[in-house]
């Protein structure tokens, strides 16, 4: 059942007035800036929450503001899967929001203004592009994201900063291009860019033609999603202030990249229609290069985000590899992943964020011993780590689980191989630098530091918690495991 | 007869009236003459607006001047299209108005401004006269009234670069005026009438006929290079660059933002009105090379403007990449397509309008006209630079911006001709922007990334409203035409379809 509601619209606009809110506060009242965004991340998580229970029980939310082409509008249909991004962005904004003003405040961050102001104006965007009910829709606030992480990467204003926001754009705007003409040529084929729940796409074109247009597609979504070779802005993205990193490059930005992909493969072109191209094993052998490839170069860096830059790489791809074994477990196992990958990362980045603000320290050959200083911290921080191994409790083992599963179910038992090796290639990475804050000596200054103030703690622990539950309790309703089921009727 | 029913010949006569009154009303005082020109452009827009309603419950209107009937009459024959430009030229000269109050009392000498305004009234009325009219003569009479009031307020500032690029600009002008006389001269010895609608039913019977089919081709190629140096179509842009960066910026948002538009409406007019789609499509394949002109236009209009150092200057290069645009959704020749080259002369007109406008109020708060050297201005006219950057991401082509809505109507364009050249066309779309985006991103680094040169340039210190209120006006009309393109579409749509003639 279909119902016309403010409520999508709502959720985007929330984030947008909460930014010209912010713009008009400014320096003067940094109290009153902080608060706008404090009370714009609540009320729109609620306006989500709010949406829970009709769409679990399979109906839709949809509103339309103008036309723009005969037969497509500026429009959202909210959908299950639409809502779980939605979600997820919009309540990690509440967490990050408390984050950002420990952080922003402790290193005395500059320019603090216009960071708030992207920051909702991202959020803004990635709620657009989750509930969207057309490609159009999406597109639109696809492209805003790009424009408004933008500022975000260029934060620091030093020469590395504005190389790294140019690089993200040359990528991003690209990529953007690319979908553009995907979508003009969906448009021409079809007359229409509203996603359907089985694809639209079948029985128009000739099968060359379709071909190309989901590579277009692919790789136009990829630089976002960071599929090799596309990624190489992500790691150098990582300049970004930390809170940047931790929600829009481990989560909002590269997900709006892995949500478009899952957009096209299964409302645009739909699930049947991409099996019988016969596209979807080239896809998995994308995404499993990317998983491993991402995992090595992880394994040689030193610097903490960057190393966490390419573990997202990594990470990714298990959710397109989800989407291309199109099995019903891979399939849930991937969406689900979105989210598991958000708050094991978001913690992961969070600590992070909080070492570097507490010591200084970007690299994890100077982070020896900090577990005994920042115990609470790296306790977080060994969670999502373990997580990212695909340890059980943590709900990285669930998602790891159904895809493996996924695989087997697809007749193509080599991608559980390809998510074994990943595994140890992880264990590679995230085991020494946990060894090492725990186990050796703290030196040099880091004797003196000590564990950071609550406003930073506090969302690590918290994120470090629901990434426990979601693992140890999955069938409890509307975790993203279930969530992903309703999507995907399973 | 109401007076509604005069309407047509009301647009072009409120611009041409005033332009005589302002000469002597500014000998008595010259703090008339602003408020002059802002009434009556005021009424000349609401007239526009009028006449468009109009024009869109009853269809195209045909005007005669004194009662007498074509073919021996003065007609005047206002569809879709020339209804439309009329909005769009009344619309940016109040808004250049607005902005020169304050603007022309700092950078013209007081004596100058009488003339200045008059220029620019005589400038709007031969504009007007040119979308409206009827008559292939007509048309010459009014691009010789705009064209020469724009090399005089080229050269108003009396610099001598100025004089230099004034003088260039007349050259190339009066050779294109020239051409289209000449193509004039040869459709009157061909069919002896120079009513449009006349021209074309007695060309239709030329066409492939031995000898006449011959001048009738020279006849077109002659308005082609003509209008096209009007339009500064590559490669005949060369006058542009240094009449539009020279100019007063509030001349420059006018010059870039609708006078080349002028020269586009007139290359419509010959090949749709005058000549028959058909022929021009088909026949003799007119549309297709002047869109290959357009893409190359798009593309090396782009990299001339990545190598600009001076703000005015990258931003009239960016004008002849995005005539390119207009010229290319003519040339396609397909619904979509056309819809989107008449829809970007709107966007265009303010996304562009804005920035020159922008510029002009760098200049008069800084003097700084090179773009390295505006560093830190994002604190210090907040306002100004935030309407620069909406305009900046329109020109590119960003939702939820007008520019984009224009950009995918002709990337559906260039997909519906259905040929492999229609993919390089969309190629061309896309890579311009992508080029665009360099060039815009650039400057908009510089305004709020870099470390400014002096600290204390970056005080606060906002542009004047009285030339704030325009460039906000526009930058709002960025973002609104965006998210709701079917208001300009209204018009656009059906002008692309009737002149098409599907």
């Amino acid at each position: 059942m279909e119902i016309y509601s403010i409520r999508p619209i709502l959720a985007v606009v929330i984030p947008f007035i909460c930014a010209l809110l912010i713009a008009v506060t400014g320096e003067k009242n940094r109290d009153l800036r902080e608060f706008w965004t404090l009370a714009a991340s609540v009320l729109g998580c609620m306006v989500v929450i709010s949406m829970f229970p009709h769409i679990y029980s399979g109906g839709k939310y949809i509103f339309t503001v103008a036309q723009i082409v005969p037969g497509v509008e500026l429009g959202f249909r909210v959908d299950a899967f639409g809502m779980f991004f939605a979600f997820l962005s919009s309540f990690l904004w509440i967490v990050t929001s408390v984050y950002s003003i420990g952080y922003m405040r402790a290193l005395k961050e500059h320019a603090q203004t216009r960071y708030y102001f992207c920051f909702a104006a991202c959020i803004a965007s990635a709620v657009g592009i989750a509930l969207a009910g057309n490609l159009l829709t999406l597109f639109v606030f696809y492209e805003i994201l790009t424009m408004s992480a933008f500022p975000l990467v260029m934060h620091e204003e030093t020469s590395a900063a504005l190389d790294a926001g140019k690089k993200y754009l040359a990528y991003t705007l690209s990529g953007g291009a690319l979908v553009l003409f995907g979508m003009a040529m969906t448009y021409t084929l079809t007359g229409t860019l509203t996603f359907a729940s089985h694809g639209f796409l079948a029985g128009h074109g000739s099968e060359q033609l379709l071909k190309m247009l989901f590579v277009i597609f692919i790789l136009g979504f990829g630089v976002k999603a960071a599929i090799i070779p596309l990624h190489s802005w992500l790691p150098s993205a990582m300049v970004a202030p930390t809170p940047v990193s931790a929600l829009l490059h481990a989560v909002a930005v590269v997900n709006a990249g892995i949500f478009g992909i899952v957009r096209v493969v299964t409302n645009v072109y739909g699930i049947e229609l991409v099996a019988d191209l016969g596209l979807l094993l080239p896809l998995a052998i994308v995404a499993s290069i990317t998983i491993i490839f991402g995992s090595i170069f992880a394994l040689a860096q030193d610097n903490l985000k960057r190393m966490l830059a390419y573990s997202t790489v990594s990470q990714l791809s298990y959710i397109i590899l989800g989407a291309a074994l199109l099995s019903p477990s891979s399939l849930s196992g991937g969406v689900a992943h979105i989210a598991h990958q958000g708050f094991m990362k978001i913690t992961l980045f969070f600590c992070a964020g909080a070492i570097l603000v507490q010591t200084g320290k970007k690299n994890l050959s100077e982070m020896h011993g900090i577990g005994h200083r920042m115990p609470l911290t790296m306790i977080g921080f060994t969670i999502g780590a373990l997580g990212m191994i695909g340890a059980p409790p943590i709900c990285g083992f669930i998602s790891k689980w159904y895809l493996g599963l996924g695989a087997l179910e697809a007749g193509h038992p080599i991608f559980t191989a390809v998510l074994m090796a990943s595994t140890l290639l992880n264990t590679a990475y995230f085991i020494p630098p946990i060894y090492n804050a725990f186990f050796k000596e703290p030196e040099g200054d880091l004797i003196e530091s000590r564990e950071a103030s609550w406003w930073l703690l506090g969302p690590i622990l918290l994120c470090a918690l629901i990434s426990l539950i979601f693992g140890m309790v999955p069938m409890i309703p509307y975790t993203p495991l279930q969530l992903a089921r309703t999507f995907l009727g399973v | 007869m109401t007076w509604a029913s005069h309407l047509p010949i009301i647009v072009v006569l409120i611009p041409l009236l005033t332009a005589y009154i302002t000469p002597m009303l500014g000998w008595m005082d010259k703090r008339i003459c602003n408020p002059l020109v802002i009434v009556s452009t005021s009424f000349a827009f609401i007239a526009s607006l009028l006449l468009a309603r109009s024009v869109l419950t009853r269809g195209v209107i045909s005007y005669h001047m004194g009662g007498f009937a074509p073919p021996f009459g003065i007609a005047l024959v206002v569809d879709y299209f020339g209804a439309y430009m009329c909005i769009v030229i009344s619309f940016l000269t109040l808004m250049a108005a607005i902005y020169s109050r304050e603007y022309i009392a700092k950078e013209l000498h007081e004596s100058k401004t009488a003339p200045y305004y008059t220029l620019l009234m005589l400038m709007t009325g031969g504009m007007m006269g040119a979308s409206v009219t009827g008559d292939l003569f007509n048309m010459f009479v009014f691009f010789e009234i705009l064209s020469i009031s724009s090399y005089a307020l080229v050269a108003i500032t009396g610099k001598k670069v100025a004089i230099l690029a004034s003088y260039k600009y007349l050259l190339l002008g009066a050779i294109g005026t020239s051409f289209t006389l000449v193509g004039i001269a040869y459709l009157y010895i061909l069919t002896g009438t120079l009513n449009m609608a006349d021209l074309s039913v007695r060309l239709a019977s030329l066409y492939g006929v031995g000898r006449s089919s011959w001048t009738l081709l020279v006849a077109l190629a002659f308005f082609m290079v003509g209008y096209s140096i009007k339009a500064a179509l590559f490669p005949l842009h060369t006058w542009l660059p240094d009449a539009h960066s020279m100019a007063p910026s509030s001349i420059s948002a006018v010059l870039s933002g609708i006078l080349i538009k002028v020269g586009a409406l007139a290359l419509i007019r010959v090949l749709f009105n005058i000549f028959q789609p058909e022929f021009v499509v088909e026949t003799i394949p007119v549309t297709s090379m002047i869109s290959w002109m357009a893409a190359v236009a798009i593309i090396v209009g782009s990299l001339f403007a990545i190598s600009q150092v001076d703000l005015k200057r990258m931003l009239a290069y960016s004008s002849v990449a995005h005539i390119g645009f207009i010229i290319l959704g003519v040339g396609l020749a397909t619904g979509y397509g056309t819809t989107g080259g008449i829809l970007h002369i709107f966007n265009h007109a303010m996304a562009k309008g804005c920035l020159f406008l922008c510029a002009g109020a760098i200049i008069y708060k800084t003097g700084l006209r090179n773009i390295d050297d505006l560093a830190g201005l994002g604190n210090k006219m907040p306002f100004t630079m935030a309407a620069f950057t909406i305009a900046a991401l329109s020109m590119i082509g960003i939702p939820p911006t007008a520019g984009f809505i224009s950009k995918f109507y002709l990337g559906l364009g260039a997909l519906e001709t259905g040929t492999w050249s229609g993919w390089v066309f969309i190629g061309a779309i896309l890579l311009g922007s992508l080029l665009t985006a360099i060039f815009y991103m650039r400057v908009i680094n510089n305004i709020y990334f870099k470390e400014p040169l002096h600290r204390e340039d970056v005080q606060r210190d906002e542009t004047p409203l009285g030339m704030l209120i325009p460039i906000l006006i526009l930058a709002g009309g960025c973002v609104i035409f965006g998210i709701f393109p079917r208001i300009p579409l209204s018009l656009a749509e059906p002008a692309a379809k009737l002149l098409l003639g599907i």
